[in-house]
Parts: structure tokens; sequence; C-alpha cells
């Protein structure tokens, strides 16, 4: 087992920066309020709630009343959806999505299928894009819904979404975006990108886990999602999560203040490890777009071997990486995404996912830039399809 | 999630390789599940004098290729055809039940080896 442990996984979740733990840490012990109550201590949670609230409006070009929090991304994604679909349900039943999304967005078309909703899944590029004229061509007349990923989390791509705005906008359509891999990390202004509602979630971007929000602009008509309080005027019933939301506003304000530093520095490590990778690793493709890709994000597949075999010895040479194998997605199918930009299984199963944060190094970058190569080689020894390619060859 | 020794066999596997002119070959599985594992025997009066494998999956179907490859090593042909899936699953100490397919395609792999074998020396 190795010493040293490097963190290359942050797309799957991020460390509680000092700072934003310690402006939480008051609210758990010494003011501990509830903020619906009317004493002092009461009256602190809800200053903080509502100076949290600020922040992460700000911080997306939004009002502060447009935001809602929640107890996480998938939470925001599910009521988006869910919401526009109860509300709207004398309008149409129509949604679009892509077969891209997140399985909060999925899962929760899914099921409204078997509701009766119509769901329409683009497809997209070998890249991962989808066009706006894609989007267009979809709609109906009793189309309620356009639900775009921002960036997707496996291979980072960045769709046209300010594109997609004008299209759901021009139809008088409902635009969702799940946006939980892109706030905190690219700038995003929901003014100019003409999106309705937008779903964020903090412990992707060094804040805690078990808070998100999501943004709903004025005038958009969504059904309230839990019942039972005036909570989150009345639409997300439950006592707030106060040293969460307050971790969330501390989180999402020092992202904002640090993009474009953290950003230049990503970019570069990004970079580093494509060019290597592909230079050093025969048989290896770079999944997703060079360019409209998050600045930390690397999704590599390496034909003949498998993920999870991979992440192991990664693991074993301190490295924390992640993989859209079966094994590792806990299915007998590997992930969904890199089916969708037309991965053969085979390749689909030998995918490795890297993901790049504010406190990685050149240094931890070349690590594994020395150790890659190897593990690699050695599963392929093993691997009954690279005899076959080494025996054409020979 | 996986015990010390299928931790052991995924990281020093026994017997990974290829033998030229195997008497009998077995492959069995394939790339859309993630797993293809390929088994060579060297026979000797229907006794395994020498086995290699070379394994496509995870790392618990990798530990089971090297744990069947082991259990079946100087083993007659007929005790070697009745090892079981589980026999090779409970020599690891177990697997998580999710992984307990690639234990029956190691069992699979050798049984096809000896098969070959077998048809090979009708022939």
């Amino acid at each position: 087992m190795s010493e040293r442990f490097i963190y290359f996984d942050h797309a799957a979740t991020t460390p509680v920066r000092p700072e934003v733990l310690e402006a939480m840490l008051p609210y758990f012990d010494k003011k501990y309020g509830n903020a619906s109550s009317i004493y002092s201590i009461a009256r602190e949670s809800r200053a903080a709630v509502d100076e949290a609230r600020e922040m992460v409006a700000n911080a997306i070009g939004a009002k502060s009343d447009e935001i809602y929090f929640t107890s996480g991304g998938t939470e925001a994604d599910n009521w988006a959806i869910k919401g526009i679909a109860r509300g709207s349900a004398d309008k149409g039943k129509h949604i679009i999505t892509t077969s891209i999304e997140h399985h909060a967005v999925l899962h929760t078309c899914q099921y409204l299928e078997k509701e009766g909703f119509d769901v329409t899944y683009l497809p997209v590029d070998e890249k991962g894009l989808i066009s706006p004229a894609q989007v267009e061509e979809a709609i109906r007349e009793d189309t309620i819904l356009i639900s775009v990923m921002f960036a997707n989390n496996e291979i980072g791509t960045i769709q046209p979404i300010e594109e997609i705005g004008e299209i759901a906008k021009r139809h008088g359509i409902v635009f969702h975006t799940d946006a939980v891999q892109a706030v905190g990390n690219i700038h995003i202004d929901v003014k100019k990108l003409g999106v309705d509602l937008l779903s964020m979630s903090a412990h992707k971007f060094y804040g805690p886990k078990g808070v998100g929000a999501l943004y709903i602009r004025k005038g958009t008509k969504l059904a309230s999602y839990i019942h039972g309080g005036a909570q989150e005027r009345g639409k997300r019933a439950s006592t707030e999560n106060v040293p969460g939301i307050v971790g969330m506003g501390r989180a999402i304000e020092i992202a904002t203040q640090n993009m474009d530093s953290y950003n230049k520095k990503l970019l570069e490590l990004r970079e580093m490890t494509i060019d290597k990778v592909l230079a050093t690793i025969p048989y290896t493709r770079l999944n997703g777009d060079r360019d409209k890709r998050l600045p930390g994000n690397v999704n590599f597949s390496f034909e003949f071997i498998e993920g999870e075999s991979l992440l192991l010895l990664l693991d074993m040479a301190g490295i924390g990486a992640s993989s859209g194998s079966a094994c590792t997605s806990g299915s007998l199918d590997p992930s969904h995404v890199l089916l969708a930009i037309g991965l053969p299984h085979g390749i689909a199963h030998g995918s490795l996912r890297l993901t790049f944060g504010k406190d990685n190094t050149r240094e931890d970058v070349e690590y594994l830039l020395e150790v890659l190569p190897g593990i690699v080689e050695r599963l392929r020894r093993m691997s009954p399809l690279y005899e076959r390619v080494k025996n054409r060859e020979e | 999630m996986y015990s010390e020794k299928v931790m052991d066999h995924f990281m020093h596997p026994r017997n990974v390789g290829e033998i030229e002119n195997a008497d009998g070959i077995g492959e069995v599985g394939n790339a859309k599940c993630g797993d293809i594992m390929k088994v060579y025997l060297t026979i000797e009066d229907d006794i395994i004098v020498d086995v290699k494998f070379k394994t496509f999956g995870c790392a618990a179907a990798i530990a089971t290729s090297s744990m069947a490859t082991e259990l079946v090593k100087g083993k007659h042909i007929d005790e070697a055809l009745t090892i079981t899936n589980k026999a090779v699953a409970q020599a690891l100490d177990g697997l998580p039940p999710i992984k307990m397919h690639c234990s029956a395609l190691a069992e699979q792999a050798i049984k096809a080896a000896i098969e070959d074998y077998l048809q090979k020396s009708n022939d």
C-alpha cells in the first residue's frame, strides 16, 4: 500500500474547505436556533440563511428570492422535473431531455413515463454534444419542459445551454439545466443563459454534502415539492439545514472569487494529462470533446482492460479515481454516457475518469503519468484481447 | 469489499500467460459483459501438468481465474471437472454477491479447456 494519497475524483465530491467548515461550526451547537422561531438565536439563523441565499444568487446572476435550498443536486433535479410535470399537466405531457443526463434526471423522467408522460431522450454525437437544432426539432405542441445538463459528470462535455435557452424561450417552454458539475466551477449567469430552473450541489465546490439548491426564475410555475411547513416560501418544507446552507453560501462565494485562477491551473493539468497519456499509452482514446469540456475533467478509454482492475491498481499506487465500467456502476452494463457516445461495450468497460481539483499539483499529475502506463500494461499483459492484437501485429 | 485472498490473487495472479501448443484451450465470456477468460492446459495421461490463463475483467475475474488454475493444477481431468464455482469462491474466502458470476466464468473456462482436450484426443 502506498503512503501517499492523491485525490483525482473531484467530480464525485470535494473536501469541505477549512473556511467553509469554520463558518458552519457555530450553527451546530452555539447558534442552533430554528430559523422560523422569533428569539435572538433563531433570528441569527434566519439572517445566516438569508445571507447564504444572497451569496448563491450572486454567484449565478439570480435574485435571492429565486434560490430555493434543497438537500442536494438530486433533489433539485427531481423537484424541477416533477414540479413542472405536476404543475403543467394541463398544458401537455411531453418532456425533452438527453441520453447522457445524470440518473437524477434520467430516472425521474423514466418514473414520469410510467405515469403517462412522454419523454424524448436526444442522442448525442461522438463527443457527447447535442445541437440546439436537435432540441428545436424535438419540440411538439405538448412539450412542457426541456432539461439539458450543463456539463456532463463523466466526460465533462459542456452543452450549448445559451442557444438552447433561446429556443426554449422562443417556444415558451420551461428550460431546466442540471448544473451540478458546473456551478462553482465555471462562470454561470442565468439571465444570459435564459434558463428557468437550474440545479446545484454544494459538495461539488468544496461545500458540505447534503445541501444544494434549485434556482427558480421568477414567474416559473412549479409545484411545491415537500409539504409541511412555510420554509422556502412554502415550496419546500422542512426545518432549514442551517449549517449546510451557511456552508454552501460561503463555499460558492470563495469558489467564485477563485474561479479564474483555479481554472487556469486545472486547464494546465488537464492538457498535460491528455497530451502525455495519448502520446505514451497506445490503444487509448479521449472521451468527450477536447475543448468544450470542464477544466478539471479527463476521461480515457484504454482498450483491452477493465476499469475496476485499473482503479484498484491505481488505489494501490495511492491514486483515487473513477471509471464507467459495469463493475463500478453496480450493474452489468457500462456507463450509459459512454455507450451514448458510441463506444462499444468492451471499450466502455475500460474507462478512467480523472477529475482534478484546486489542491492537485503538477507533481501529482507527474506521479500519475509515471505509474499509469505500467498499470495499463500490466493489465494488458493479462488480457486475452491484447494477446490477439499483439499476435496480429507480429 | 474484497477479501484479502481475492486482493492477493488480483495483485499477484498465479499462472498468468499462454502455453504454446497447449493440449486444451478454453475461452469463455465476452467483451460486452466485461469479462473474458482464456485457459491453456498441458495434459499428460489425463493429468493437468501445467495451466496458464489470460483474463480481461475486474479484480474478481482475475482473482477467480488465478485461484481456479491453482485448484486444477496437478489434478486428474475428472477431478478438475468437478470443481465448482462455489469451490473457487470459497477458496478465495468468498466474493461479493454481485461478483459471483465471475467465479462461474472461471469454472466454465476450465471445463471448456478440458472439453477441447477431450475432443482433440478423440480426433
